[in-house]
């Protein structure tokens, strides 16, 4: 071993490192320290005994506790549902109007809601629910089926032209160019007449407006105010589900639109679509 | 052929010899000795009155009306508020905590640059403590000649009855100063009832538990090793001396050659050898709690407590020579003592580049916290615009923009305030909350606020269209209370399209 060198003043060793003259001392450490250090390590080891530490090839050691990160999240999600299970109950047996007349359910059923939404509905919906082309923006005052608690609760449950569903949303515009009941002209002509309903700017002298009021009145209304019942949707207003330029609303006339929603009543619970519901009508276009 | 007898005898070993240096070392148990003296009385007024400030400060009460705790200092970490005399702090204003850390931070500074390690010596934790568990020990076990006889005398009754006496006082005092530390958190009376009867919170016990534990093993047994090898400060402070920091000093140009045999150093031919003023005594050893030799000159681990220069001013009254001999100095001034030279007033060392700069950054803060203090508002509107969607079209041509607004009422009393909108001209809003009702631009909206309460509104602000800005519009929410002269806007925007 050789001999290190020692510091003159101190009579200590020194590692031998210098830097610009500057040496540095190795002054023992207080034992105590070691004893705290030897206790760490101790400390380690009954802690890989016991939980999960050390890695394998395809697994890791499991520890004597049986505990995992994950068992402790089911936990406290099993702790969070049973802490919930009373108002989950009152959502279940209660109606819309008596949750709505709750404060606290009310806001736990928006949250519910708020959180099915984001699991199921962003897909089409987006996840601030502002929709997309053939999507609708479920922030506004436009409802195809309606925009009142019930109206949302009965299109979430049972969907839009979901065949499955004897009670689905259905609505059956006729495809007027394939099926060959309008010729383009025509399309052209009724497309320019349903803009100008949308301006406001109607002439119902048009060539436009008499296909119209033949075609398109029944369903639309004879000032395109639009029908719920049948999931017309309005046309005299500035929303546009597919697109308001000639050519997308030429387009909506030659093909028709079929939209699909699922019903959600053969996924979710009824508890989960009542909260749905309440959070879709507090988007801000709900309506009384 | 040389005898082996004359051949020169060296008493020496290697010193890297096996067994002779150990990379670790025992830490070697101090007794220090009672001293008594003007530092030591200073010290023991600076321990009354700081531990006299932790343990009452929780038990003064303040009233702020019936709406609000009246306990003068109280960090209420459950509703989120600190109390502080006449000032209530909201998690938000946070930023004075962090001023006043700043503050001691720099003071500390500035008391290291004049005084030295005045922290570590007086007014630390540590100290003080470790102060208070030695009046423990000297009253049960006796000064230290006392008490080392004791630790090396075989086990006894007498030693069992005095060494279980002193951990269990030790143990008391350390569960009272643990104690004392819940009562900052809450409400101190009704905690200390709940506390007895086994119903405060877990969370109080377990605080007093490793409070207990800590106090008792730093303050028993840890004591110097914490200053020397656990805190950060030694290293720092000692960084933040320079030479015209008081640091104690023991004087060796007027004590060496130190000699505790004077008498024997008259010479043969009757000459004197020079003798300096110290006689080696050690007291200045064994009074200090560090367990260092003063002499050595500055070290790191000098707590500069000055218990040494007591300890030999005492001595140097005895033998008839001026005290001073370990004394408050400067590098300065121990150099130009040292040369004969006259010291001068150690007063204008407060004024310096150094300590003027500390302390114009000291009162700085301090006082733009204050004045931050004095005009701070009592209301407060928070706004959080929808970032999805950023907006929304109606059907009827208008853009409806949705907001959450927080209007804090951070005064423990009952307002009606007032919610407005302005900046948008022929805009309305609605609140959720509140129902149907349109609010124009500028219409106050009445709101009744709950003491010391965030109330949180849903509002959508609706432009007409026909009205609608070219771009994205700013315009301010406003929330006033009246009654107490509170006003407060904040901007947001309003967007009209949707990127």
């Amino acid at each position: 071993m050789t001999k290190r060198p020692i510091d003159d003043v101190t009579g200590t060793e020194t590692t031998g490192h210098e830097w610009d003259g500057i040496r540095e001392l190795d002054t023992p450490m207080p034992r105590w320290w070691l004893i705290t250090f030897y206790i760490t390590i101790a400390w380690s080891i009954v802690y890989c005994v016991l939980y999960p530490a050390i890695p394998l090839l395809k697994t890791n050691t499991q520890g004597t506790l049986g505990y995992s990160s994950r068992g402790e999240l089911d936990k406290s999600l099993q702790k969070a549902r049973e802490a919930q299970t009373g108002l989950r109950d009152k959502i279940k047996s209660g109606t819309l109007a008596s949750i709505m007349a709750d404060p606290q359910l009310f806001s736990f059923a928006k949250a519910g809601g708020k959180a099915a939404f984001k699991v199921n509905c962003v897909q089409c919906h987006g996840s601030g629910a502002e929709g997309s082309v053939g999507n609708p923006n479920l922030n506004d005052d436009d409802w195809l089926w309606g925009g009142k608690l019930e109206d949302i609760h009965q299109t979430i449950k049972h969907g839009a032209r979901y065949e499955q569903d004897d009670d689905t949303r259905l609505s059956d515009m006729p495809a007027f160019g394939k099926d060959e009941l309008l010729d383009k002209n025509q399309i052209e002509q009724v497309a320019d007449y349903v803009l100008s309903l949308s301006k406001g700017k109607a002439d119902a002298s048009s060539s436009g407006a008499q296909i119209f009021a033949e075609q398109c009145a029944s369903c639309h209304g004879k000032t395109g105010t639009g029908d719920r019942s049948v999931g017309a949707p309005p046309l005299n207003d500035q929303i546009w589900l597919y697109g308001g330029d000639k050519k997308t609303v030429m387009e909506s006339i030659h093909n028709s639109r079929k939209a699909v929603m699922p019903a959600w009543a053969h996924r979710l619970d009824a508890e989960t679509i009542k909260q749905l519901a309440i959070y879709v009508h507090s988007l801000g276009g709900g309506e009384k | 052929m040389t005898k082996p007898s004359q051949i020169e005898q060296f008493n020496v070993q290697a010193v890297n010899k096996d067994g002779a240096k150990k990379l670790f070392a025992a830490a070697k148990k101090i007794y220090p000795k009672r001293v008594d003296g003007k530092f030591r009385q200073l010290k023991w007024l600076i321990m009354t009155v700081t531990l006299a400030i932790y343990y009452i400060t929780p038990w003064l009460r303040w009233d702020r009306g019936e709406l609000a705790p009246d306990q003068a200092v109280l960090v209420d970490l459950a509703n989120r508020r600190f109390y502080f005399f006449f000032i209530e702090i909201w998690p938000q204003e946070f930023f004075y905590v962090a001023g006043l850390l700043i503050m001691a931070g720099i003071g500390l500074f500035l008391v290291t640059s004049v005084w030295g390690r005045a922290w570590c010596g007086y007014t630390c934790p540590q100290t003080v403590w470790v102060d208070l568990f030695l009046v423990i020990e000297r009253a049960i076990e006796g000064d230290r000649n006392a008490r080392m006889k004791l630790d090396k005398a075989s086990w006894d009754f007498k030693k069992l009855r005095m060494k279980v006496t002193k951990h269990i006082i030790w143990l008391l005092v350390a569960i009272s100063t643990g104690g004392a530390w819940i009562f900052y958190f809450a409400d101190a009376p009704s905690l200390l009832v709940s506390f007895f009867t086994l119903n405060a919170p877990f969370v109080a016990y377990s605080t007093v538990a490793v409070l207990t534990a800590t106090t008792y093993i730093f303050g028993g047994f840890m004591r110097d090793q914490v200053c020397t090898y656990m805190c950060p400060w030694p290293r720092i402070q000692a960084a933040m001396l320079d030479e015209e920091s008081l640091v104690v000093t023991y004087n060796d140009y007027r004590g060496e050659p130190r000699t505790a045999h004077r008498k024997k150093h008259a010479n043969d031919d009757g000459s004197q050898t020079p003798m300096g003023d110290c006689i080696d005594c050690n007291k200045c050893v064994v009074v200090c709690p560090m367990g260092i030799d003063i002499r050595d000159g500055q070290q790191m681990e000098c707590i500069t407590c000055a218990l040494c220069i007591d300890a030999c001013d005492s001595v140097m009254e005895k033998v008839g020579k001026p005290k001073g001999l370990i004394s408050y100095a400067t590098l300065k001034e121990y150099d130009k003592a040292a040369a004969g030279q006259p010291v001068e007033n150690s007063v204008p060392i407060l004024f310096r580049p150094r300590t003027l700069i500390y302390s114009g950054i000291w009162c700085l803060v301090g006082l733009s916290m204050l004045f931050v203090l004095a005009t701070r508002s009592r209301l407060d509107v928070n706004v959080l615009h929808d970032r999805n969607p950023l907006m929304v079209q109606l059907s009827d041509g208008s853009v409806r923009n949705g907001y959450i607004v927080k209007v804090l009422n951070m005064e423990p009393k009952k307002h009606t305030g007032y919610i407005s909108f302005k900046g948008l001209p022929k805009g309305y809003m609605r609140i959720e909350q509140e129902g149907a009702e349109l609010i124009k631009n500028g219409e106050k909206y009445k709101l009744l606020l709950e003491p010391d309460v965030l109330r949180e509104l849903k509002i959508y602000v609706t432009m007409p269209q026909g009205f609608l800005p070219q771009s994205d519009q700013t315009f301010k929410f406003v929330a006033e209370i009246p009654a107490s002269e509170e006003y407060h806007e904040t901007s947001t925007k309003f967007h009209v399209k949707k990127n």
